[in-house]
Protein backbone atom coordinates (compact mmCIF):
# COMPACT_ATOMS: atom_id res chain seq x y z
CA UNK A 1 0.00 0.00 0.00
CA UNK A 2 2.86 2.34 1.10
CA UNK A 3 4.57 1.67 -1.72
CA UNK A 4 1.99 2.04 -4.17
CA UNK A 5 1.17 5.67 -2.56
CA UNK A 6 4.71 6.15 -3.62
CA UNK A 7 4.49 4.98 -6.63
CA UNK A 8 1.63 7.47 -7.61
CA UNK A 9 3.01 10.00 -6.22
CA UNK A 10 5.91 9.70 -8.45
CA UNK A 11 4.08 9.42 -11.39
CA UNK A 12 2.37 12.53 -10.73
CA UNK A 13 5.62 14.56 -10.13
CA UNK A 14 6.92 13.11 -13.49
CA UNK A 15 3.60 14.21 -15.16
CA UNK A 16 3.62 16.92 -13.66
CA UNK A 17 7.49 18.11 -14.75
CA UNK A 18 6.31 16.20 -18.16
CA UNK A 19 3.98 19.15 -18.84
CA UNK A 20 5.81 22.04 -17.67
CA UNK A 21 8.28 20.48 -19.84
CA UNK A 22 6.31 20.67 -22.67
CA UNK A 23 5.30 24.01 -21.56
CA UNK A 24 8.65 25.52 -21.35
CA UNK A 25 9.48 23.62 -24.70
CA UNK A 26 6.64 25.42 -26.30
CA UNK A 27 7.46 28.40 -24.67
CA UNK A 28 3.85 29.56 -24.27
CA UNK A 29 2.73 31.02 -21.11
CA UNK A 30 1.24 28.63 -18.82
CA UNK A 31 -2.20 30.00 -18.58
CA UNK A 32 -2.15 30.04 -22.75
CA UNK A 33 -1.13 26.42 -22.91
CA UNK A 34 -3.99 25.91 -20.61
CA UNK A 35 -6.99 27.51 -22.15
CA UNK A 36 -5.71 25.77 -25.52
CA UNK A 37 -5.41 22.24 -24.15
CA UNK A 38 -9.19 22.72 -22.19
CA UNK A 39 -10.64 24.51 -26.04
CA UNK A 40 -11.31 27.61 -24.55
CA UNK A 41 -9.46 29.20 -27.66
CA UNK A 42 -8.46 28.00 -30.92
CA UNK A 43 -6.51 28.75 -33.95
CA UNK A 44 -8.03 31.06 -36.97
CA UNK A 45 -7.96 30.28 -39.94
CA UNK A 46 -6.70 33.76 -40.31
CA UNK A 47 -3.63 33.71 -38.81
CA UNK A 48 -4.89 34.51 -35.25
CA UNK A 49 -6.52 33.34 -31.80
CA UNK A 50 -10.00 33.07 -31.55
CA UNK A 51 -12.29 32.27 -28.89
CA UNK A 52 -14.19 29.13 -28.88
CA UNK A 53 -16.86 30.08 -25.98
CA UNK A 54 -17.38 33.20 -24.47
CA UNK A 55 -14.18 34.53 -22.41
CA UNK A 56 -13.25 35.72 -19.13
CA UNK A 57 -11.80 39.32 -19.12
CA UNK A 58 -8.57 37.02 -18.28
CA UNK A 59 -8.65 34.72 -20.89
CA UNK A 60 -9.79 37.66 -23.58
CA UNK A 61 -6.77 40.09 -22.15
CA UNK A 62 -4.45 37.21 -23.03
CA UNK A 63 -5.70 36.41 -26.65
CA UNK A 64 -5.58 40.28 -27.64
CA UNK A 65 -2.49 40.49 -26.08
CA UNK A 66 -1.04 37.28 -27.99
CA UNK A 67 -2.96 38.44 -31.35
CA UNK A 68 -1.59 42.04 -31.30
CA UNK A 69 2.16 40.53 -30.74
CA UNK A 70 1.31 38.05 -33.74
CA UNK A 71 -0.13 40.94 -36.05
CA UNK A 72 3.29 42.76 -35.17
CA UNK A 73 5.71 39.57 -36.57
CA UNK A 74 3.09 39.05 -39.51
CA UNK A 75 3.68 42.86 -40.21
CA UNK A 76 7.48 43.30 -40.26
CA UNK A 77 7.47 39.35 -41.90
CA UNK A 78 5.39 40.12 -44.69
CA UNK A 79 7.21 43.68 -45.15
CA UNK A 80 10.18 41.70 -45.93
CA UNK A 81 8.44 39.60 -48.11
CA UNK A 82 6.76 41.75 -50.35
CA UNK A 83 3.64 40.74 -49.07
CA UNK A 84 0.28 41.59 -47.17
CA UNK A 85 -0.16 41.53 -43.38
CA UNK A 86 -3.29 39.10 -44.47
CA UNK A 87 -1.30 36.81 -46.86
CA UNK A 88 1.67 36.71 -44.40
CA UNK A 89 -1.26 35.94 -41.63
CA UNK A 90 -3.07 33.56 -43.38
CA UNK A 91 -0.39 30.99 -44.60
CA UNK A 92 1.53 30.84 -41.33
CA UNK A 93 -2.81 29.79 -39.85
CA UNK A 94 -2.72 27.05 -42.16
CA UNK A 95 1.06 26.31 -40.90
CA UNK A 96 -0.23 26.52 -37.33
CA UNK A 97 -3.36 24.70 -38.19
CA UNK A 98 -2.29 21.92 -39.76
CA UNK A 99 1.31 21.46 -37.55
CA UNK A 100 1.12 23.07 -34.34
CA UNK A 101 -2.79 22.09 -33.19
CA UNK A 102 -2.25 18.62 -31.47
CA UNK A 103 -5.35 16.32 -31.06
CA UNK A 104 -8.10 18.40 -28.55
CA UNK A 105 -7.46 21.32 -29.63
CA UNK A 106 -9.83 23.48 -31.27
CA UNK A 107 -9.49 25.20 -34.95
CA UNK A 108 -11.93 27.13 -36.98
CA UNK A 109 -12.89 26.11 -40.48
CA UNK A 110 -12.79 29.27 -43.13
CA UNK A 111 -16.55 28.84 -42.87
CA UNK A 112 -16.30 30.00 -39.31
CA UNK A 113 -17.44 26.81 -37.50
CA UNK A 114 -14.83 25.09 -35.18
CA UNK A 115 -13.68 21.68 -34.87
CA UNK A 116 -11.72 19.93 -32.60
CA UNK A 117 -8.49 18.50 -33.83
CA UNK A 118 -8.61 14.49 -34.06
CA UNK A 119 -5.74 11.91 -35.58
CA UNK A 120 -7.28 13.19 -39.22
CA UNK A 121 -6.14 15.68 -41.34
CA UNK A 122 -7.55 19.28 -40.71
CA UNK A 123 -9.64 21.11 -43.26
CA UNK A 124 -8.00 23.54 -44.19
CA UNK A 125 -8.94 27.30 -46.12
CA UNK A 126 -9.19 26.64 -49.63
CA UNK A 127 -6.29 28.91 -50.35
CA UNK A 128 -4.05 27.40 -48.21
CA UNK A 129 -0.96 25.50 -50.60
CA UNK A 130 -1.02 21.72 -50.41
CA UNK B 1 -49.26 104.58 -86.27
CA UNK B 2 -49.02 103.46 -82.45
CA UNK B 3 -52.42 101.59 -82.53
CA UNK B 4 -51.41 99.84 -86.07
CA UNK B 5 -48.25 98.44 -84.13
CA UNK B 6 -50.42 97.09 -81.33
CA UNK B 7 -52.76 95.18 -83.51
CA UNK B 8 -50.32 93.83 -85.66
CA UNK B 9 -48.30 92.56 -82.28
CA UNK B 10 -51.65 91.39 -81.11
CA UNK B 11 -52.35 89.16 -84.25
CA UNK B 12 -48.91 87.93 -84.16
CA UNK B 13 -49.54 86.74 -80.78
CA UNK B 14 -52.77 85.21 -81.15
CA UNK B 15 -51.42 83.31 -84.57
CA UNK B 16 -48.60 82.04 -82.11
CA UNK B 17 -50.95 81.10 -79.13
CA UNK B 18 -52.86 79.07 -81.05
CA UNK B 19 -50.17 77.18 -82.76
CA UNK B 20 -48.85 76.20 -79.63
CA UNK B 21 -52.17 74.95 -78.29
CA UNK B 22 -52.12 73.16 -81.20
CA UNK B 23 -48.48 71.94 -80.32
CA UNK B 24 -48.86 70.96 -77.14
CA UNK B 25 -52.17 68.62 -77.72
CA UNK B 26 -49.95 66.97 -80.54
CA UNK B 27 -47.10 67.11 -78.12
CA UNK B 28 -48.88 65.56 -75.13
CA UNK B 29 -49.03 61.65 -76.05
CA UNK B 30 -45.37 62.04 -76.74
CA UNK B 31 -44.36 63.62 -73.22
CA UNK B 32 -46.41 60.63 -71.66
CA UNK B 33 -44.40 57.86 -73.54
CA UNK B 34 -41.03 59.16 -72.47
CA UNK B 35 -41.73 60.00 -68.97
CA UNK B 36 -43.31 55.97 -68.87
CA UNK B 37 -40.24 54.73 -70.29
CA UNK B 38 -38.18 55.86 -67.12
CA UNK B 39 -34.93 53.83 -66.09
CA UNK B 40 -36.32 52.36 -62.94
CA UNK B 41 -33.63 51.86 -59.83
CA UNK B 42 -34.54 49.55 -57.15
CA UNK B 43 -32.39 48.18 -54.04
CA UNK B 44 -31.37 44.73 -54.00
CA UNK B 45 -33.19 42.68 -51.45
CA UNK B 46 -29.78 40.91 -50.63
CA UNK B 47 -27.52 42.93 -48.97
CA UNK B 48 -24.06 44.00 -50.37
CA UNK B 49 -21.46 41.86 -49.55
CA UNK B 50 -17.68 42.97 -50.26
CA UNK B 51 -15.24 40.19 -50.56
CA UNK B 52 -11.67 41.10 -48.94
CA UNK B 53 -10.25 38.26 -49.78
CA UNK B 54 -9.77 38.96 -53.11
CA UNK B 55 -6.62 41.10 -51.52
CA UNK B 56 -5.14 37.56 -51.09
CA UNK B 57 -2.58 36.34 -53.91
CA UNK B 58 -2.22 32.50 -54.19
CA UNK B 59 1.09 32.63 -55.80
CA UNK B 60 2.32 35.01 -52.69
CA UNK B 61 1.43 32.35 -50.42
CA UNK B 62 3.00 29.69 -51.73
CA UNK B 63 6.20 31.85 -51.86
CA UNK B 64 5.44 32.71 -48.23
CA UNK B 65 6.61 28.89 -46.82
CA UNK B 66 9.85 29.66 -45.20
CA UNK B 67 8.48 33.16 -44.04
CA UNK B 68 5.66 31.34 -41.94
CA UNK B 69 8.14 28.45 -40.48
CA UNK B 70 10.56 30.95 -39.58
CA UNK B 71 7.87 33.23 -38.21
CA UNK B 72 6.78 30.09 -35.86
CA UNK B 73 10.17 29.37 -34.53
CA UNK B 74 10.74 32.36 -34.39
CA UNK B 75 8.05 33.86 -31.93
CA UNK B 76 7.59 30.29 -29.99
CA UNK B 77 5.37 32.77 -27.16
CA UNK B 78 2.99 34.09 -29.40
CA UNK B 79 1.84 30.56 -31.36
Amino acid sequence: MKVSVEMMTAALLLGAIATSAIAFQSGRDPAYQNARESGLVGEKSDGYLGFVVPPSSAVRALVEDINIKRKAVYSKEALANGATVEEMALRTGCRLIAERTVSGEKYQTSSGQWRTRDGTAPELDSRCPQ
Amino acid sequence: MAQNRDQLTNRTDNAIRRHMRKMIFLCAPLVASVLTGCVQVTAPDKPIVINLNIAIRQEILYKLSAASEKVIQENPGVF
